[in-house]
């Protein structure tokens, strides 16, 4: 391991007033399967150091994966801090961080046999249910510890542990492809697989008949996962503090108002126990913490980093995150949306006609940061006089997603973790465009 | 290209005498520079150094890979661990590969290569000070801010010098370099409640040069995000459209290119069915083709990540499907000729099939042709994202016109294209004759994203297409 300490020095030496070291070491062991049997194990050390200056009042950056090479890390930063931006923050000192469980040492230990038997017994059972089911899979199991010094003292270090698992089965009947799948992660070694094995079997079950959508305002139901694949993204994006500061976010000016269904309530919590995106501390040194971005329908805060909060005069949320060669951004850790009173079926039997979208593709792209979120329903049924009667095709559902979390039409009364970092219930909206192409 | 941590003697031994079918070892040096505005603000300007390797092994049918930047052994002196660690981690891939293992491993034959290629170097980046490139988007920023109701702008920049070596146990040694120059620029214009963007994506390989020439293109993409408040939404709807080449080439990558893609294939007998070679995809004017071996553009090389030389691969001939994209295994099981598709982003991946420029060849049409007889219909231009469930494709549009009685008519807000490929290809009903190429895109595949890919094509028409808005 570098020493971090040295790095700080070395680059006082060469000129900054301030700086922070940020180190990552990670073990990351995926287990693939493909066409329902076991292809490739891989093994992934990854490691290296991110230099961060403040020289003059400015920010510069420079990250390496090479050896030794302290003195060129120091220059590539401080090269760069003439050009970089101003610096609205000077680097935390070690703060007091709530107690957070990121690390189970039965994951670190967890046998690659025992994964490749979790992988096999998973696509075995699905493949109970519906025999001609292809499917890929992959159990991924991460440890890694986070380092970060800086020159006004903070010291930091944690371990982190993850198990993944995902499965994803395809079946091709003529030119139809029908896609199914689910994920799970968690920092022990307890994934629920079963409940993929549950997901994946409702799935194939609803999905077997084909079902024809016409182009209308009709109802739609998001299930977790197609909250999280569709609408997740568009709002979260106008709760960063950079967009909010520079005008960029529909929400900027906006703080405290009513904006949302009274009923939607909306948090992200780094503290949470054992959850993958839990850590006692931000990649900037802040301590973590349960930030609620909507209470009962009120905007009631912005997500922040150091340098963002400086230029809005506000506090970090402990939001930044960043990877060995990125410099710490705004994210969220793991998302919560308050589960409401209705029940998933309930949901369902109150549609006369309308659409459940389960997984949405390409719902990323378009006016994002204006809200607006569209996409094509890669896995979504059809809901005909209270009752699911077939998988869609051909069907986009589009919308802007502040006009309709402004008045859902029902909250789901279960939520769900989908990949491990969003727990969401479904949600049904009364009018939502739904485009299709006849057959 | 000698100047590196490790010699070519050390890495030919690393892979030499093991026991297993297949061994190879790669490993990239990358250096990459970054710029990042948002609104008034340079937001982020760095440097990264990436150094590392890794080794993959193939034993009875049965992968194993190990990614690494570091010596085993930390306590050892940095070159000294690292060649005794490189040995070690092939050990360790080949352990693994032991243990996955079960059947016959089959790679497609490629005859082994020792060469060494350099980057063809038009305009190197490297030469150019910091203090000049920011210079350069200073001004493009401080262009797109000017414009009336622009209220933020983003622009990112990033250029990226690349070496990688390669080593097989079957004798290849391979060092290749290159250079990729990329750019987006994008304008916020903001009215009460409603935001609009616009955007371009640029990209160019070994080099600089493009970027010094975007004065017209920051001023266009400014007036264009402020025009877009004052445009309507597409009714939703199934409608004739026309793409623009940019277009065109995402289409032909996200509707088809993927597809031919032999990993979905080689072990899925139904997909085999679907795309059997002869299977007619399309009507006679329709021709698409791949290839790395079509020069200077940003999927463009000599030896692809298994050290088989590029090629250019028909795809689809007269409408007909003739070829597909392979890596040794894909076409060793199927029993094609290796197309030098496996690609990996970096060393942390194995290499998968991957396109490389992908695009649709010129047919006769004029714009007016195409255009001429639509009597409500879309054209659609420029590029936004696009992404494919092989089945099902939807891409969007940067911007959009609605086509009224063979004219463009008004302004839209971007749209999205959906459709089903099987039968989309078969309704392209008309192909122009000026191909360019999209340059800016980066492709994303097994999470390895951004790969760097170009697509192509003439302006094309296609009937009854979904078009949805936003």
């Amino acid at each position: 391991m570098t020493n971090l300490n040295a790095v700080l020095d070395a680059a006082r030496k060469a000129g900054a007033q301030q700086a922070e070291a940020y180190q990552v070491a990670n073990e990351e062991t995926p287990v693939k399967f493909e066409a329902n049997r076991l292809k490739e194990l891989n093994s992934r050390h990854t490691s290296g150091v991110a230099l961060r200056v403040i020289a003059n009042g400015r920010i510069g950056f420079a990250s390496s994966t090479r050896p030794d090479d302290i003195d060129d890390l120091v220059s590539a930063a401080l090269e760069t801090a003439p050009f970089g931006p101003e610096a609205h923050f000077d680097f935390p000192q070690q703060a007091e961080a709530p107690v957070v469980e990121t690390f189970d040492p039965a994951t670190e230990s967890f046998a690659v046999d025992d994964m490749i038997e979790a992988g096999q017994s998973l696509i075995d059972a699905v493949r109970k249910v519906e025999p001609e089911l292809l499917c890929d899979s992959q159990l991924r199991r991460l440890v890694g510890e986070v380092t970060l010094v800086n020159s006004n003292g903070a010291n930091i270090s944690y371990r982190g542990s993850m198990l993944m698992a995902w499965l994803h089965g395809s079946l091709i009947r003529g030119t139809d492809m029908l896609f199914v799948g689910d994920v799970d992660a968690a920092v022990s070694p307890e994934l629920d697989t079963d409940r993929i094995e549950r997901t994946v079997t409702w799935q194939l079950e609803h999905a077997r008949n084909l079902a024809t959508m016409r182009t209308a305002d009709l109802p739609v139901i998001f299930t977790s996962s197609g909250v999280a694949d569709g609408l997740v993204m568009p709002l979260t994006l106008a709760f960063s503090g950079r967009l909010v500061q520079q005008g960029q976010s529909p929400l900027a000016g906006k703080l405290g108002d009513d904006v949302y269904d009274t009923r939607l309530s909306v948090h992200d919590d780094a503290t949470l126990p054992m959850r993958p995106a839990s850590r006692p501390f931000d990649d900037e040194g802040v301590a973590s913490r349960r930030t609620p971005l909507i209470e009962r329908g009120t905007v009631r805060s912005f997500m922040y980093d150091l340098q963002t909060a400086g230029l809005a005069k506000a506090q970090s949320t402990g939001s930044a995150e960043r990877s060995l060669t990125s410099q710490p951004a705004i994210s969220t850790t793991s998302l919560l949306i308050s589960p409401g009173e209705t029940t998933f079926e309930e949901m369902v039997a109150g549609v006369k006609e309308g659409l459940i979208v389960e997984d949405l593709m390409g719902a990323g792209q378009g006016n994002v940061m204006g809200g607006d979120f569209s996409g094509n329903v890669l896995l979504g049924y059809k809901i005909e006089g209270g009752e699911i009667v077939g998988r869609v095709k051909d069907t986009m559902v589009a919308g802007n997603v502040h006009e309709a979390l402004a008045s859902v039409s029902a909250i789901g009364s279960e939520a769900r973790w989908v990949n491990g970092t969003i727990h969401t219930p479904p949600l049904l909206f009364d009018r939502m465009a739904v485009s299709a192409k006849a057959p | 290209m000698s100047d590196q941590l490790i010699s070519r003697d050390e890495i030919e031994k690393a892979v030499r005498g093991h026991n297993a079918d297949y061994v190879e070892v790669r490993i990239d040096d990358t250096a990459t520079n970054r710029l990042v505005y948002r609104g008034q603000e340079l937001e982020e300007i760095g440097r990264t150094q990436s150094f590392g390797g890794c080794a993959r092994a193939l034993v009875n049918g049965g992968w194993g890979f190990v990614s690494f930047n570091r010596p085993q052994d930390p306590s050892a002196p940095a070159d000294v661990g690292l060649r005794a660690g490189i040995r070690t981690r092939v050990e360790e891939a080949v352990a693994m590969a032991r243990h996955v293992g079960t059947e016959t491993s089959v790679l497609a034959p490629v005859d082994p290569v020792v060469d060494v290629v350099t980057a063809n170097v038009v305009m190197d980046p490297r030469k150019i000070t910091l203090a000049r490139k920011k210079e350069i988007f200073d001004g493009y920023n401080a262009k797109m801010l000017s414009v009336d109701g622009v209220t933020s702008t983003n622009i990112v920049y990033g250029d990226s010098h690349k070496r990688v070596t390669f080593a097989s146990s079957e004798g290849s040694y391979i060092e290749q370099e290159r250079i990729d120059v990329i750019s987006r620029l994008a304008a916020t214009a903001r009215r009460n409640g409603d935001m609009q963007q616009a955007s371009m994506s640029l990209g160019a390989l070994n080099d600089f040069s493009y970027i010094d020439a975007l004065d017209e293109a920051a001023y266009m993409i400014a007036n264009r995000a402020v025009e877009l408040l004052n445009a309507p939404y597409v009714e939703p709807g199934v409608y004739p459209v026309i793409l623009d080449p940019i277009l065109a080439g995402v289409f032909c990558h996200e509707a088809f290119g993927h597809l031919s893609e032999s990993d979905f294939v080689y072990e899925n007998d139904r997909m085999k069915e679907i795309m059997v070679l002869g299977r007619q995809f399309g009507q006679k004017h329709l021709n698409i083709v791949d290839g790395a071996a079509v020069p200077g553009l940003r999927g463009s090389f000599k030896y692809d990540d298994e050290g088989t030389p590029a090629t250019k691969t028909d795809l689809i001939r007269e409408g007909v499907l003739v070829g597909r994209l392979h890596s040794r295994e894909t076409a060793g099981k199927m029993g094609e000729p290796p197309s030098g598709n496996a690609r990996a982003i970096d060393y942390r991946f194995p290499p998968i099939v991957r396109m490389t420029n992908t695009y649709i060849e010129e047919g006769e049409a004029s714009f007016d042709d195409l255009i001429g007889d639509v009597k409500l219909g879309v054209y659609a231009r420029n590029w936004f994202g696009g992404t494919t469930s092989m089945e099902m494709f939807t891409f969007s549009a940067g911007e959009a016109f609605m086509i009224r009685d063979g004219k463009i008519a008004e302004l839209l807000r971007p749209v999205k294209l959906t459709g089903n490929l099987f039968t989309t290809l078969e309704n392209i009903d008309g192909i122009g004759r000026d191909l360019d190429f999209n340059q800016g895109g980066g492709c994303g595949k097994g999470g390895q994203m951004p790969l760097p890919v170009s697509n192509g094509s003439p302006h094309i028409r296609i009937q009854d297409c979904v078009v949805g808005e936003r």
